[in-house]
């Protein structure tokens, strides 16, 4: 449905690169949107999507040789004042309302109305009406933003941009906490705002509605633009292809024999939370790793710390080794002998502060205790100094604190920490987030030794090709729900994406 | 901000941390204040060598003062520190102190030296109080510790009706009035100092030595990992703030010992800041996590030697809180500049 003659792309980025030390994350990135388009960006986790959307953002600085053009002139973006300068407003998944202002307010925030220094509160509601009663929104300019459903405060983000008379309009995974009506009620309004002649940028994961709403779509992989597809090229199963295609599976170690068939360890019966998670069965063998796979936000983590204590359940039941235990505390957890292995590094798996030799023995102090209570020293360092030789720990001593230790080695340490508590169940989560190469590497020689040894495994990835790469089964989670399973030869990268984003009931 | 973040991923080393540092930086930590309470020794007394002519401040029997005086804030500074350590705070030390110090002096009068138990367990009770409703109801310490010295500090006026009760005849007196020898016939350490040096002793034993103190650390330097990690978060805390009521209860019979008298209303007034002051001035970081006992009883030292000395040098009590709030601030200053280099952002 291109027009002929082609107008003059609104936004033009080109030859956009952006390395953090050691990583490319993206290399000669080109996008072109039109205005009165929905240009729709897709991607696997960590594609370079957001990366993109940072430098036009005003977020990261590109490195040098890009070129980013407004309406043909080319423009500097080196913060995010600029960005909002050139008319571009960005919409992110966490809103950035301050939910104890009203709506005008927030519309306001930063250019507030004034008359010689007293708010003009007023003006202000007058002009924030005018753009909520263009937008329909179904709530007054004066109610405070805390009331407001998630839907509606989106709709004040866009009121914001479309006050600040932006052009460009990024949404950032718009849909993820949004029911079906609202979802509904979303696209007529973009597609309004199309109408209009807004360009919009559209980054989403879930196939359906990029074939609903799209105009074009660009995809990117690795950090670089592998195509764009007009609107009468946008078929699902080309998208996929075009996300994935890649093969790395060299680099994985699977020399454990396949777990599938032994007994087994973990049985997870209609588990939920009544929120995010809903009636999740499935069942984990001695030695297999079982792979846990799904996009960002399906709930996979929700369901991990569930198993193991750390949120409350409201159904289901928890078997381990054929015995039905009760996991009310991440306490109760490791003393059944399961263990989870956060992706939060620093927020929620390490004692940064800590040696390294306290953050390893830290599961096991308990234990290891005389007299009950009286910390034994020697087995502490003990522990310590064998975990770092065979972990492969780069560090000088275990009486560094773990806080100067790279990511990779800081990865180590925290799964060092759950090792020593001798697991028959490890739930790992983005065990390779963060880690170089190298790391990574040790990383999945680990755990193909532990499967080996007759740990069970569940291994969540939002890496398809480590996941293709070490599992001998992979279970796929979609909206709170598991929603297949694909074992053996059956596993590869499209048939999971396929499950994951929901196109295809079986792969 | 985001984009530090995503930075610092990155720009981690990955080569081996040199050793050297990791150590230097240990031993600062270690040594903290020490150099600033010996420069100020040696200043004050400098001072009253050039203003009365002798050096006043370095006489054992000044020293012994300073001691006798730095003990009750040490006893009070020990607590705090385990508090201050998971990241919470204690604000009603003082109020325990001046309830414990009635309840013990009323309960000598009939009972004798049951004075002392009297107070440890007055502490004991207030501050289990505090850690119930900060581990189990989950209030903010501030605001459980700011009520509970309001209330504690009625209920202590309440006791006497709110009057001072003596005991002219107190039989604990001796834990103030007598001494322990060090050097027999020539180093003596007065009672209140030895009894603050052995709940300095036993209180560097549980941080360091006890499971329980690894998990004080852990939990104050990361809660959520703390929970994740298996710890009971709640017995850390419940067991954090009984020990400071207890040690602010033992405050109370070391105050009673001294004045053979409490008063529900003057006693203890402000004496949880000077607490704070301790182990703040002791390096201990106010966020937790961080922090040693030797900081919090250099800390101590360094508040009772300011007071002595600017007493000996004859400034105006007045002229004594300003300075005593310009060292605190600078000590905080001084916590912000240490955390800078650490791996805490």
């Amino acid at each position: 449905m291109s027009l002929l003659p082609e107008p003059r792309p609104i936004l033009e980025m080109r030859g956009i690169s952006k390395s953090f030390p050691g990583v490319k994350a993206l290399r000669h990135v080109d996008l072109s949107v039109y205005a009165g388009e929905v240009h729709a960006l897709m991607g696997e986790n960590g594609a370079g999507k957001s990366t993109l959307m940072k430098v036009l953002a005003g977020a990261f600085r590109a490195d040098p040789g890009g070129e980013i053009r407004i309406g043909g002139n080319p423009v500097r973006i080196d913060d995010p004042l600029a960005a909002k300068r050139h008319g571009i407003a960005i919409i992110y998944q966490e809103l950035a309302l301050a939910p104890n202002l009203t709506v005008a307010e927030n519309i306001y925030l930063g250019r507030e109305l004034s008359r010689s220094g007293v708010a003009d509160r007023r003006g202000m509601i007058d002009g924030a009406r005018s753009v909520l009663d263009r937008l329909g929104a179904p709530f007054a300019p004066d109610s405070l933003v805390a009331g407001l459903s998630i839907a509606e405060r989106q709709m004040v983000e866009i009121a914001r941009a479309l006050h600040a008379e932006s052009k460009i309009l990024v949404m950032d995974e718009p849909t993820t906490a949004l029911s079906s009506r609202e979802t509904d009620a979303l696209f007529a309004l973009i597609r309004r705002l199309r109408a209009d002649g807004l360009a919009i940028v559209y980054i989403s994961h879930r196939m359906a509605e990029v074939y609903e709403l799209a105009d074009r779509v660009s995809v990117l992989r690795d950090g670089g633009c592998v195509g764009s597809l007009t609107r009468d090229e946008i078929l699902p199963d080309v998208i996929v292809r075009m996300m994935v295609g890649r093969d790395l599976s060299s680099f994985y170690k699977k020399e454990h024999g396949s777990g599938v068939h032994n007994e087994p360890i973990l049985r997870v019966t209609g588990l939920g939370d009544g929120r995010r998670v809903q009636a999740c069965s499935f069942t984990l063998h001695a030695g297999e790793v079982l792979g846990l796979a799904g996009l960002v936000g399906a709930g996979r983590t929700e369901l991990a710390r569930l198993i193991y204590g750390a949120d409350v359940k409201s159904s289901g039941t928890i078997e381990l080794a054929g015995r039905t235990v009760r996991i009310a505390s991440p306490e109760q957890a490791i003393e059944a002998g399961l263990v989870y292995l956060t992706e939060d590094r620093k927020g929620l798996g390490l004692f940064l502060d800590m040696p390294v030799a306290a953050n390893i023995n830290l599961g096991v102090i308990g234990r290891d205790a005389r007299f009950g209570g009286l910390l034994d020293r020697a087995r502490g360092w003990q522990r310590a100094v064998e975990a770092i030789q065979t972990l492969g720990i780069r560090v000088a001593s275990p009486a560094v604190e773990v806080g100067s230790l790279s990511g990779g080695n800081q990865q180590k340490v925290m799964l060092s920490r759950l090792l020593e508590t001798r697991p028959k169940v490890l739930i790992l989560d983005e065990p390779t987030r963060g880690v170089d190469i190298g790391a990574k590497s040790e990383i999945y020689r680990i755990i193909d030794e532990l499967a080996k040894a007759g740990v069970g495994i569940l291994v969540i990835s939002s890496e398809l090709p480590e996941i293709v790469g070490i599992a001998d089964r992979v279970i796929v989670m979609r909206e709170g729900r598991l929603v297949g399973e694909v074992s053996g030869g059956a596993i590869t990268q499209e048939s999971v994406i396929a499950l994951a984003v929901g196109e295809g009931a079986r792969a | 901000m985001t984009e530090k973040g995503a930075l610092m991923a990155n720009t981690e080393p990955t080569g081996v941390v040199p050793l050297r540092r990791t150590r230097l930086k240990g031993w600062m930590r270690t040594v903290g204040m020490l150099p600033v309470l010996v420069i100020l020794c040696i200043l004050i007394q400098a001072g009253t060598l050039y203003f009365n002519g002798e050096g006043r401040f370095l006489s054992a029997q000044n020293l012994s003062i300073v001691l006798q005086q730095a003990a009750i804030n040490t006893v009070l500074g020990a607590g705090m520190t385990f508090v201050i350590l998971t990241g919470g705070i204690d604000l009603s030390v003082g109020s325990i102190l001046a309830a414990a110090a009635m309840t013990s002096v009323t309960a000598s009068l009939d009972y004798g030296s049951l004075g002392i138990p009297v107070a440890l367990l007055t502490g004991l009770l207030f501050g289990l109080l505090n850690g119930v409703l900060i581990a189990f109801v989950r209030l903010p310490p501030f605001i459980v510790t700011l009520g509970s010295m309001t209330a504690v500090r009625g209920i202590a006026r309440l006791w006497g009706n709110d009057t001072t009760v003596f005991n002219p005849e107190l039989p604990f007196a001796g834990i103030s009035s007598g001494s322990v020898p060090i050097v027999p016939g020539y180093v003596e350490l007065p009672g209140l100092a030895a009894i603050a040096l052995v709940v300095i002793g036993l209180s560097w034993f549980i941080l360091r030595r006890t499971v329980l103190g690894v998990r004080i650390y852990a939990v104050g330097g990361n809660p959520d990992a703390a929970r994740l990690s298996g710890i009971k978060v709640w017995v850390v805390l419940l067991f954090v703030y009984a020990a400071s009521g207890l040690l602010a209860g033992l405050g109370g019979a070391m105050s009673a010992a001294r004045l053979y008298a409490a008063n529900g209303l003057q006693l203890g007034q402000s004496y949880e800041l000077d607490a704070i002051a301790a182990v703040i001035l002791g390096g201990t970081s106010f966020v937790g996590g961080i922090g040693s006992i030797w900081g919090t009883l250099i800390g101590a030292l360094i508040i009772a030697v300011l007071s002595n000395g600017l007493i000996l040098l004859g400034v105006s009590d007045i002229w004594q809180l300003i300075v005593k709030g310009l060292v605190i601030i600078g000590a905080v200053a001084l916590d912000r500049y240490r955390l800078r280099g650490s791996a805490r952002t």
